[in-house]
């Protein structure tokens, strides 16, 4: 059933695999960010408590959203890593800690955003934040320990156990708003059944979530194809790569 | 179109602070990720070419030493 995904633990052919998908996925997130963007902030309707700063929820949610996610698919890269001891799936798991990080801090800094107005601080102490902000420092551990090693392969390693572990924090930030009284809102669109947001906003926050999803994928795409040629820069088809300057 | 005049889409409704802040961080952050990303691919090109040469420089070094001193 996985057997096609065997070649691409290969790091020449994950490199052509990334080098494909690229172009589309970078298409593909522009144009989801350009349009869910505008619609979001131009053409969905006025939140009848929060006005016009609820616009605010078209960038918030996709990242914390997919803040996770990344965790999440950042954890399983460390696990394939270890169970059948794929080089490259460490890679993909260093290559995308950044980008989540990335995805944290925007959670984060439109929350607070966001709180300021609504809730009158920037931040506070509430489980949902707080959770939320370990999460970056997740990320930050696992890029740090990761640059101390000076052997990659160990490194690797040690990085993967730490986003292994780590992802006891994801299911904490989710079930945050239920299992604590928090400040924060319970959730809105996870409900699927029955979402408590009208289908005009909805619609914007869905084109959106898909833009920074094909964002996350796109860079880390980029990021992957750095990351092999780090670790594999003594072979042969990556000298000739370089020296065919580009691409 | 929720808004009735370009300057009152600029305003937010009094939240034109916080909206755009917001906006702006955000795409300015995945603007530096995405451009950091593809600067460090050059640097990293760069550096493979520049370990080959100094790799071929240090073969022929050798070489070189070993025709001088035969004895």
């Amino acid at each position: 059933m996985w057997k096609w995904l065997h070649p691409y633990a290969k790091t020449e052919n994950a490199y052509q695999l990334c080098l494909t998908l690229q172009p589309w996925l970078w298409v593909g997130a522009l144009a989801c960010l350009l349009i869910g963007s505008v619609w979001g902030l131009a053409f969905a309707p006025q939140d009848y408590q929060q006005g016009d700063s609820f616009r605010i929820i078209y960038i918030h949610v996709p990242s914390a959203i997919l803040s996770m996610s990344t965790y999440v698919a950042m954890a399983v890269a460390a696990l394939v890593g270890m169970v059948w001891q794929w080089r490259t799936a460490y890679m993909a798991m260093i290559a995308m800690a950044p980008v989540g990080a990335v995805m944290t801090f925007i959670a984060l800094f439109t929350g607070a955003a966001w709180g300021k107005p609504m809730w009158g601080a920037w931040w506070v102490w509430d489980a949902r934040l707080t959770s939320e902000l370990i999460l970056l420092f997740l990320y930050i551990g696992v890029i740090a320990l990761y640059g101390t090693f000076e052997d990659k392969q160990q490194g690797g390693k040690a990085a993967g156990i730490m986003a292994l572990v780590g992802v006891i924090n994801v299911p904490i930030i989710h079930y945050s708003v239920e299992w604590w009284n928090t400040l924060h809102q319970g959730a809105t669109i996870s409900k699927f059944d029955n979402p408590s947001i009208a289908p005009e906003m909805l619609w914007p926050l869905l084109v959106n979530l898909l833009g920074f999803a094909l964002f996350i994928a796109a860079v880390t795409t980029v990021r992957l194809r750095n990351e092999i040629i780090v670790r594999e820069m003594h072979r042969p088809w990556v000298v000739k790569l370089a020296q065919k300057g580009e691409k | 179109m929720q808004f009735e005049s370009f300057s009152s889409f600029l305003a937010m409704g009094g939240y034109a602070f916080y909206v755009w802040m917001s906006f702006a961080v955000t795409f300015g952050a995945m603007l530096l990720l995405a451009v950091g990303s593809y600067r460090q691919h050059k640097v990293l090109l760069k550096s493979v070419v520049a370990e080959q040469a100094r790799q071929s420089r240090i073969k022929r070094a050798r070489a070189k030493t070993a025709d001088i001193s035969p004895e």
